[in-house]
């Protein structure tokens, strides 16, 4: 692979290494801006089937080029600033919400040794690029100069930052069990074969995770941020063409980080089921697709929940459930079941 | 696995305060579960939680200093004294307002768990040998305190004074903060009794030092709420529930008075000679402004709390005489001062009815024919406030007069004695309402039995150590002399 | 001048933007927004130190959990600054000499009064596999427990208090109770009367 690159590198010079990471970061990010494509794709057969439907079929085969076609609707569209809104805040708002929705994959690692930075403090960063989401969500209700766009920021924000900490101290779990902050350590010290995979030492905290997820993405049930009854659209009802794209790309970007997340905090990332066979990328991506799948399955299966429903789940359900995980789980860790929880 | 290091402290001299952070927390949680008409079973929980944690003091009782937890706490005789009074005037508290409280909707779970909290926080502070827990402490004790003033919301002045507290101390706690940011850049540590070291090694920048500390005695003397960094004291008096004015004008006083004496003569002992001038300003002001405002109040509450800013100068005028004499006199006051606000303001708290706050010096006209017990009791705390001979007041006055005469500051002494004659009017007045003029109200006084034995043994003892101080005297020469 | 010294002057000169547009900005909206900008720029110049953990921590903490919920007030509370600032100008002159002094003198007494430049060691080098996050993690489990503990409960008496100011049952609220809705009867709602025939007149 390094003689390979030679000639490049002799190409820029002292330049090399800027221009190297530049091209791990496109070699993610494309990929990454594909999937999203596709998954809003998968996202209405999935749900079509379950609907007895057939979803899109009409641009190309089977209704593959159908993303692309979205995207070009998008991209042609006129993109409407609201009177009295705040220009600059509107137009930053899809910026800040994608931003860290593309910085977090930074330190996901998709092989053994395969990440952009394998940093030390790993996880801490994933929950501080987190949550740093919302305040592209924040922004976007509060510049549109709309109710409804406002009341759907208040309602998602309280509601990210709710989640936000049954998700944190679901990851602490985590920590605990691998005992080190390193992403790629995490998954290694699931090496073993499905048995030494943290979901079952951690079940609880993993259901916690997922849900915690779905609700930190404002995904169904519990999407009363942008309740499509009550509020419209929510946060984005203003925005449109590609401001709304962005929006929409964010949205779907965090899902696949979530999906991403707990396959490697929860489901042993890149390893495989049994040790006999190999381990590689294809596992970690098999995974996530079965979590992403969980997630279109509770959409199309699910009512969605009432806005006080919602937080007392966060705040009366799964802060404690995850609180008491975290104690029992220490006080295993002294006795000599602790080889279990490891 | 990395090996994980032990925590092999010694918890044994913090035994009390981990009795009361335990029963602390039951408490909260217990109460959840105590339905509405049986909330005394709350109060009374935290009573039996102060007073284990008051046995336990007594339990642990240190004669000579003990450091634990990496040389951040300290439990000496000093500290084991002033925690066990604290205890004490905390219960004394919870007792002569459990009526008051009950008649505002405040006798809630909250009041009493915020209460111990700050209880925790003055404990804290006492046994403190760092900055760090001295700190936190200061900022655990006003938290609650804060809180406990703003929890009465129907009130309107009730919330204000809370808001004037509140930023007031804040701003006490950056100087605070500053102060002792200084004095680590000086120093280079945070511990207490190292600070000490390296000043007598003259190893410190003595500038930076001398810097540092005056903003640690405005910090102090914030606390205090001695003059000129006196503003908050009579509109957080007047404003807060009584009861809660009781506990402010109470137990904090001992928190404050530790707080100075760990900082000042555990750390700064080598430069007291420059702390000395500052509290001479301090006290002097003190003195005078007090006591000279104190007497155009009508408002009993605004009035106690100008005698509380006297008194305080008062007290600083024994400590600044930098000897054990002096500290020995200015904690003798502190004790005797904290003894007649809580028989005073246990007073004010009787008068108050549902529905009625007796704040007015009037409220007081003709008590001595309503409940003549009751007038005698505050004739006491009046007096003793003032320094009239035969109770308690007197000899503390004529303790830390004696302490700055001894160091040659007798033209102190002089003003001392003239603010403490002006002081002796406001005094006096109450006494003459009481006695002298026809009550406008004629029923007398009803109280709990228990609030009756223990507001009679206060007031009376008054009179006993005023007879005997001896032995109060003696425990604070002993406390002070075995801890430093 | 390495790239890590040009790295800490942008972070440096966009914290100190940052934070005078804190102060300066007419919206209070923007004043918060300009609040995290300088919140990033400071957890930059940490990262620079090598406090790692402590970077991340003040994004975490301050920029996505406190600033939100500022932001939340501040959105509600349609503050109106303007109608603060009135009659602000004329205070100016007071304040400015009273600042400029305490600037002065403080500036007397400091200047050159720290310890050189070197009196204390210097963190060193440390390994590839040191991780700061759990050397700090060690320290407050250890020699700062005690501290650590009351600073925890502080929180508690933060929360304690919070909910105790804050949470009332307001009277004006009207509640259903399925519980007695579930257990109602045929005999609480309805009554049969037995009333005597009447005559058409």
């Amino acid at each position: 692979m390094d003689e390979l690159l030679l000639p490049a590198q002799r190409l820029f010079g002292a330049a090399w290494p800027t221009v190297w990471t530049l091209a791990k970061i496109i070699a993610i990010t494309v990929p990454l801006i594909l999937c999203v494509a596709y998954l809003t794709l998968v996202e209405r057969k999935v749900i079509g089937w379950m609907q007895v439907r057939i979803g899109p079929n009409r641009v190309g085969p089977l209704g593959l080029l159908q993303p692309f076609a979205d995207v070009f609707k998008l991209i042609f569209k006129e993109i409407v600033v609201p009177t009295g809104a705040s220009r600059t805040l509107f137009f930053v708002a899809p910026v800040l919400s994608i931003g860290p929705a593309l910085a977090a994959w930074a330190v996901i690692p998709f092989d053994d040794g395969l990440v952009l930075a394998n940093v030390n403090a790993g996880l801490l960063y994933i929950l501080a690029m987190t949550s740093v989401g919302v305040y592209g969500v924040i922004l976007a209700g509060w510049a549109s100069n709309s109710k409804y766009a406002f009341l759907g920021c208040l309602r998602s924000a309280a509601q990210i930052v709710s989640y936000e900490i049954a998700m944190g101290f679901a990851l602490v779990g985590v920590l605990m069990a691998a005992s080190s902050l390193n992403i790629s350590d995490i998954v290694r010290n699931q090496s073993g074969g499905l048995s030494h995979w943290y979901i079952w030492p951690l079940f609880p905290l993993f259901v916690v995770y997922l849900v915690s997820g779905i609700a930190e993405t404002n995904r169904h049930p519990f999407d009363v941020a942008e309740g499509e009854s009550e509020i419209v659209a929510g946060f984005h009802v203003e925005y449109s063409g590609v401001a709304f794209a962005v929006f929409f790309l964010a949205e779907y970007m965090n899902m696949i980080l979530i999906s991403a997340l707990a396959s490697i905090m929860f489901l042993g990332g890149w390893l495989s089921p049994w040790p006999t066979i190999p381990d590689g990328l294809p596992w970690l991506l098999l995974k996530m697709c079965a979590v992403l799948f969980i997630f279109l399955w509770i959409r199309a299966t699910f009512p969605r929940y009432r806005y006080d429903q919602i937080m007392r789940l966060g705040w009366k359900v799964f802060i404690p459930i995850t609180l008491v995980w975290i104690v029992f789980l220490g006080a295993m860790m002294q006795t000599r079941w602790a080889y279990l929880f490891h | 696995m990395p090996s994980v290091a032990t925590l092999a402290f010694d918890y044994v001299p913090a035994l009390p305060e981990i009795v009361l952070l335990v029963s602390a927390c039951a408490v909260l949680m217990i109460d959840l579960f105590v339905p509405e008409p049986r909330r005394h079973v709350s109060y009374w929980l935290t009573l039996l939680s102060v007073a284990a944690t008051a046995s336990a003091i007594l339990y642990v009782f240190h004669n000579t200093p003990v450091r634990t937890f990496g040389n951040m706490f300290v439990a000496d005789a000093f500290g084991d004294v002033l925690n066990f009074l604290t205890c004490l005037t905390v219960i004394l508290m919870l007792v002569y307002s459990r009526g008051y409280l009950a008649a505002r909707g405040l006798f809630r779970g909250e009041t009493f768990v915020l209460a111990m909290f700050a209880l925790l926080g003055m404990m804290v502070m006492i046994s403190a040998n760092h900055f760090l827990t001295l700190y936190l402490g200061l900022e655990l004790m006003s938290l609650s305190l804060y809180a406990l003033v703003a929890l009465h919301r129907e009130s309107g002045t009730a919330v204000e004074a809370a808001m004037k507290y509140f930023v007031l101390g804040a701003l006490a706690s950056g100087l605070l903060l500053y102060g002792m940011s200084m004095i680590y850049g000086a120093t280079g540590t945070l511990e207490i009794n190292r600070v000490t070291t390296i000043i007598f090694g003259g190893h410190a920048n003595r500038t930076i030092l001398i810097f540092g500390l005056v903003f640690v005695v405005s910090a102090i003397a914030f606390k205090l709420g001695a003059v000129p960094y006196h503003m908050w004291v009579p509109d957080v008096y007047q404003g807060a529930p009584t009861a809660i004015t009781l506990f402010i004008g109470t137990a904090p006083e001992f928190a404050a008075f530790a707080f100075m004496t760990r900082m000042l003569v555990g750390s700064l002992a080598a430069v007291a000679f420059d702390w000395q001038g500052m509290l001479i300003v301090l006290s002097l002001l003190s003195m005078i402004v007090g006591n000279v405002i104190a007497i155009s109040q009508s408002n009993v509450k605004r009035m106690l709390a100008y005698s509380a800013i006297a008194n305080m100068g008062f007290m600083l005028m024994g400590f600044l005489a930098a000897n054990v004499n002096g500290y020995s006199a200015a904690m003798f006051y502190v004790v005797t001062y904290v003894m007649s606000s809580l028989a005073g303001f246990g007073l004010v708290l009787l008068l108050s009815r549902a529905g009625f706050e007796a704040e007015n010096l009037d409220d007081f006209k003709g008590l001595n024919q309503r409940s003549p017990w009751y007038a005698f009791l505050m004739l006491l705390a009046m007096f003793s406030l003032a320094g009239v001979p035969p109770t308690v007041g007197f000899y503390a006055k004529f303790a830390v007069i004696e302490a700055a005469v001894d160091v040659g500051l007798v033209w102190l002494a002089v003003v001392a004695v003239l603010a403490s004659l002006i002081g002796a009017f406001y005094y006096v007045r109450i006494v003459k309402l009481m006695y002298f003029d026809d009550p406008v109200d004629k029923a007398p006084l009803a109280a709990r039995s228990d609030m009756q034995v223990l507001l009679s043994l206060n007031g009376l003892s008054l009179l006993f150590f005023g007879i005997f101080p001896q032995q109060l005297m003696g425990m604070c020469v002993v406390a002070l002399t075995r801890s430093y | 001048m390495t790239a890590q010294t040009v790295i800490f002057y942008a972070f440096a000169a966009i914290l100190v933007f940052a934070a005078l547009r804190v102060i300066t900005s007419r919206n209070p909206v923007h004043s918060a927004l300009w609040l995290v900008l300088s919140f990033f720029s400071s957890a930059g110049v940490w990262m620079l130190l090598h406090a790692e953990f402590l970077a991340i921590a003040l994004v975490l903490v301050y920029v996505g959990a406190v600033m939100v919920l500022f932001l939340f007030v501040v959105m509600m509370l349609d503050v109106n600054f303007d109608k603060m600032r009135e009659g602000f100008r004329g205070y100016i002159p007071v304040g400015a000499t009273v600042g400029l002094l305490i600037l002065v003198e403080m500036a007397l007494v400091l200047i050159g009064g720290y310890l050189p430049a070197g009196a204390t060691p210097s963190p060193g080098q440390t390994g590839p596999g040191y991780s700061n996050t759990s050397a700090l993690g060690r320290q407050i489990y250890t020699d700062y427990a005690f501290p650590f503990e009351i600073a925890a409960v502080i929180l508690l008496v933060a929360i304690i208090a919070a909910i105790a100011l804050t949470h009332r049952t307001r009277r004006e609220t009207k509640y259903q109770n399925p519980n007695e809705q579930v257990k109602v009867s045929r005999a609480d709602r309805l009554r049969i009367i037995d009333m005597p025939l009447e005559k058409k007149e």
